[in-house]
């Protein structure tokens, strides 16, 4: 007997789900349903994900020895730009929000579908335009400018395929741009009844908040590749010092939207996170609304701290000054967030799947990221540290260790509402350990090189730095590995798994009481809310074993 | 080669970012092991199904417990801010009687000239307990100064002049690197900063080929390159004479006010119609693609040389 027919509901005509209401290639191409557009663009930054992997394995190859051998210089460099873009702006921006938030946040409002359906397709098809831009250019031969378009060298030294790879970022942005509105839409205006701002599980606000940045830094990034472009293509006299113009001009506009763009990447797996941890501790989450106001904290001063990356580019020490001010600033909401996450875990009722080692690693990489984060934030520690691999290892503590630790964490929670089927527990999680010991042996030795002089982007170095970058080319062998495993072990589990319970994890939340995998309008009847998020136990008790009381509508549709 | 393990601190400047950083270091583990053990003691305490108490929470887990770490937090990292922005701001101005070394970047060698004339390739070498003020321009796209044991930085940029400092305190063969990408060669562009006792360094310069200083070069520039035909004291052509003019406020037609340092010059330069001088015509011609930067820098150098002969050249 099913639960509708047990509360006195009559049943529903059977139908399919959304993977199996149309089977054509057709159907997927043109769908407006937001859980296979979500699953489009899990196939493409999956794609996206190896390619850049690829291009930065033969680099760590390259880098065992001092002086390489393998690659020529011009080809060296070429492939980390080639990783540097492809993972910003075709894996990271659209990794969390456009797979994860497309198929969710819907589903936690209790919505039927995104806002606008078809702006959510149109931008799935111009992140394939812009994929193909930038692939057209690493075929063509390739951009050596690394990820970040530094002029004049991009606009009048470079001769590789800027403006291709330029136009391929530019078009992207709007994909990111027209997500963004597609999200905040949604958020304001398809919430079921009862589901208040402060009923929102953390994940909704930390889309939601992804998005608001989305939609206001994107366009700045866009000016400024366009100026790149006009520079290169009509000689418009934009950053050429020689006639007036100033390189510097560039590096305010490009971080304006790159260290916002950070926090696209940050703010959703700090959502996940939020999801998982009080699901495995069957905990409430400690703080709420300061998590709330946190998320909203970091979007905002998210805009004013990009100045701390030029305290060496010759800017006024004054404007140093007030940037190294806000950086400090802008690390209490993560800290609070950090130590929130932490205190969920007192009084839990924990268990250890394969989503909570995720989460829980999560928190100790972005804890080291973004205490490393202290360093650069310090003037004079940054102005040694700076433009080498300490910050290399900074920023992947954060944008992989972080966001990549979350975005296989959601993956793994969400697999079973995903596609309908658990997938194989043991291997999840010697994947979830081998990626966090990986990770750490290809990062932490790069935090040692970069405070002792390793400048990034070096094709050839002292010998002296020999011994950091084999053990981190050798960490990276076994990250691989970590990576390369879950693409089996998912595929495996599409066809031969046992199949999933609408809520195998006695999780609260929305998306957790319709079916795995839900149909094609999410909810036979429309979900009521009456209660907050995370509602594991009663107000101010400690966690019990029972999974919580579901939640679920018995209205009519 | 610096060693594997450890950095040489060989500057003032060394010492105290390195107080910094291990301070900083410290802190972090401290953190880390906190995090680090909160987690790892909860999460085995309070496994699903252990016997550890849980029933109602204690009074004081709620939001002053919020607060109160938000509160720590903040004060603590105002006090790191405070600790680094007043490092920082002590070594922001070289000394008045440093070594000037004009530094200039390009694909992919460093040019470094000393004051006496004396030039070098990809290398630098500096008299031990004096400070050395480095001017620094690239010719083509931006370069980074960057000595890992001085713990000094600084972007070389195109068409601006750039400034670092710093007082060696370390005899000795350190590094110099490019750090910031700069195309093919980048990781090439390498050189070596030698720190020499002072006699030694004396004894080294002697040694070096004639070169004529920076202000020398740049008073034959003036003649060679025509500047001299306008002004010269005794040109005829309404020009701006220059003696004098080096740190000196000037009017401008527009009614602004701009203060005649070495970015004045040689934007005056290079794109003359930008800043004219009040009463003057706009008739200078730019120079820009006519004079390479080193030219620049040995013009501007005369410019500067000029400003101390004020009192007779103005008669």
């Amino acid at each position: 007997m099913t639960d509708a027919l047990l509360t006195g509901d009559l049943p529903l005509p059977a139908h399919p789900d959304y993977l199996r209401d149309g089977t054509s290639l057709t159907s997927w191409l043109t769908t407006t349903d937001h859980k296979r557009i979500a699953i489009l663009y899990a196939i493409t930054i999956t794609i996206f994900f190896f390619m850049g992997g690829a291009a930065i394995t033969a680099v760590r190859l390259e880098l065992f020895m001092p002086n390489g051998g393998l690659l020529t210089s011009d080809a060296y460099n070429k492939l980390f730009s080639f990783h540097g873009i492809i993972m910003v702006w075709f894996f990271l921006v659209p990794s969390i929000p456009n797979t994860f938030g497309n198929f969710l946040l819907p589903l936690m409002i209790g919505a039927p579908d995104v806002a606008f359906p078809r702006l959510n397709l149109f931008s799935w098809y111009l992140t394939i335009a812009a994929g193909a831009f930038t692939v057209y250019a690493l075929l063509a031969g390739g951009v050596d400018t690394g990820w970040t378009f530094y002029t004049p060298y991009s606009t009048m030294f470079s001769n590789s395929h800027v403006f291709a790879a330029a136009a391929g970022v530019f078009v992207v942005g709007f994909a990111s741009i027209a997500t963004g509105v597609n999200f905040i839409a949604t958020t304001h205006m398809l919430r079921a009844p009862g589901m208040s701002w402060f009923r929102l599980p953390l994940f909704v606000w930390a889309t939601y908040a992804t998005s608001l940045i989305m939609v206001l830094a994107t366009p700045v990034l866009a000016i400024s590749l366009l100026l790149v472009m006009a520079e290169r293509w009509l000689g418009l006299p934009i950053f050429d010092p020689a006639q007036g113009g100033d390189p510097i001009l560039f590096q305010h506009l490009f971080w304006f939207y790159s260290h916002p763009a950070v926090y696209i990447m940050i703010l959703p797996a700090m959502g996940v996170v939020s999801e998982i941890i009080p699901c495995f501790a069957r905990r409430r989450i400690f703080g709420y609304d300061f998590m709330v106001y946190a998320l909203i904290a970091i979007a905002g001063i998210g805009f004013f701290v990009w100045g701390h990356h030029m305290f060496v580019s010759g800017q006024s020490p004054y404007a140093n000054l007030i940037f190294s001010f806000l950086s400090f600033v802008i690390a209490v909401p993560s800290a609070i967030k950090v130590f929130n996450w932490t205190a969920s875990l007192y009084r839990g009722q924990i268990s250890f799947e394969a989503p909570m080692l995720y989460a829980l690693g999560f928190v100790g990489l972005f804890t080291t990221g973004g205490l490393s984060g202290l360093f650069l934030a310090s003037i004079p520690v940054d102005v040694h540290v700076t433009d080498t691999y300490f910050v290399v290892a900074h920023f992947h503590y954060i944008m992989v260790g972080g966001a990549v630790s979350g975005f296989f964490a959601g993956l793994h929670f969400w697999w079973p509402k995903v596609t309908g089927r658990m997938y194989p527990e043991s291997w999840a999680r010697f994947a979830a350990i081998l990626m966090y010991s990986g990770f750490n042996m290809t990062f932490l030795p790069q935090f040692v090189a970069g405070y002792l002089g390793m400048p990034r982007r070096y094709h050839t170095y002292p010998p002296e730095f020999q011994i950091y970058n084999v053990m981190s080319s050798s960490g990276a062998a076994v990250l691989a590995l970590a990576y390369l495993l879950p693409l089996g072990y998912f595929a495996w589990s599409l066809f031969y798994a046992e199949r999933a319970g609408n809520n195998p994890w006695g999780a609260s939340g929305l998306e957790w009481t319709t079916t795995s995998p839900p149909p094609p309008k999410n909810f036979d009847r429309q979900p009521r809310v009456d209660r907050g998020p995370y509602d594991y136990h009663p107000e101010g008790e400690s966690a019990g074993l029972n999974p919580p009381e579901v939640q679920n509508a018995r209205e009519v549709r | 080669m610096n060693p594997i393990f450890w950095l040489p601190e060989a500057t003032s400047l060394a010492e105290r970012v390195d107080h910094i950083f291990y301070g900083l270091l410290a802190l972090s583990a401290l953190t880390l092991l906190l995090v680090f053990m909160l987690v790892v003691v909860l999460a085995v305490r309070y496994r699903r199904g252990s016997a550890a108490r849980r029933g109602p929470l204690p009074e004081i887990v709620n939001r002053e417990f919020e607060i109160g770490w938000t509160s720590i937090t903040l004060f603590l990292f105002l006090f790191l801010f405070w600790w680094a922005a007043s490092a920082d701001l002590r070594s922001l101005a070289a000394p008045a009687d440093a070594l000037e070394i004009h530094v200039v970047a390009k694909q992919w060698m460093w040019k470094t000239q000393h004051p006496s004339g004396a030039r070098e390739i990809d290398a630098l070498h500096v008299p031990i307990d004096k400070p050395v003020r480095l001017l620094m321009t690239s010719q083509d796209v931006i370069h980074s100064f960057f000595v890992p044991a001085f713990r000094v930085k600084q972007d070389v940029l195109p068409g601006r002049d750039t400034e670092i400092w710093f007082l060696p305190t370390r005899t000795g063969v350190f590094p110099l690197l490019c750090a910031e990408y700069c195309g093919t060669d980048h990781s090439m562009m390498r050189g070596r900063i030698v720190v020499m006792r002072q006699q030694d360094y004396a004894e080294w310069l002697t040694q070096q080929p004639e070169g004529d200083d920076l202000a020398h070069e740049g008073a034959r520039l003036f003649v060679a390159r025509g500047c001299s035909g306008c002004h010269a004291q005794s040109s005829s052509v309404h020009a701006p004479k220059l003696a004098g003019l080096y740190g000196r406020t000037v009017q401008l037609s527009d009614g602004r006010q701009v203060k005649a340092d070495d970015g004045y010059i040689r934007d005056s330069m290079l794109q003359p119609k930008r800043d004219i001088a009040a009463g003057f015509e706009p008739i200078m011609p730019s120079y820009a693609g006519l004079l390479d930067d080193g030219e620049v820098q040995s013009l501007t150098a005369y410019i500067r040389s000029l400003a101390a002969q004020t009192g007779k050249a103005d008669d």
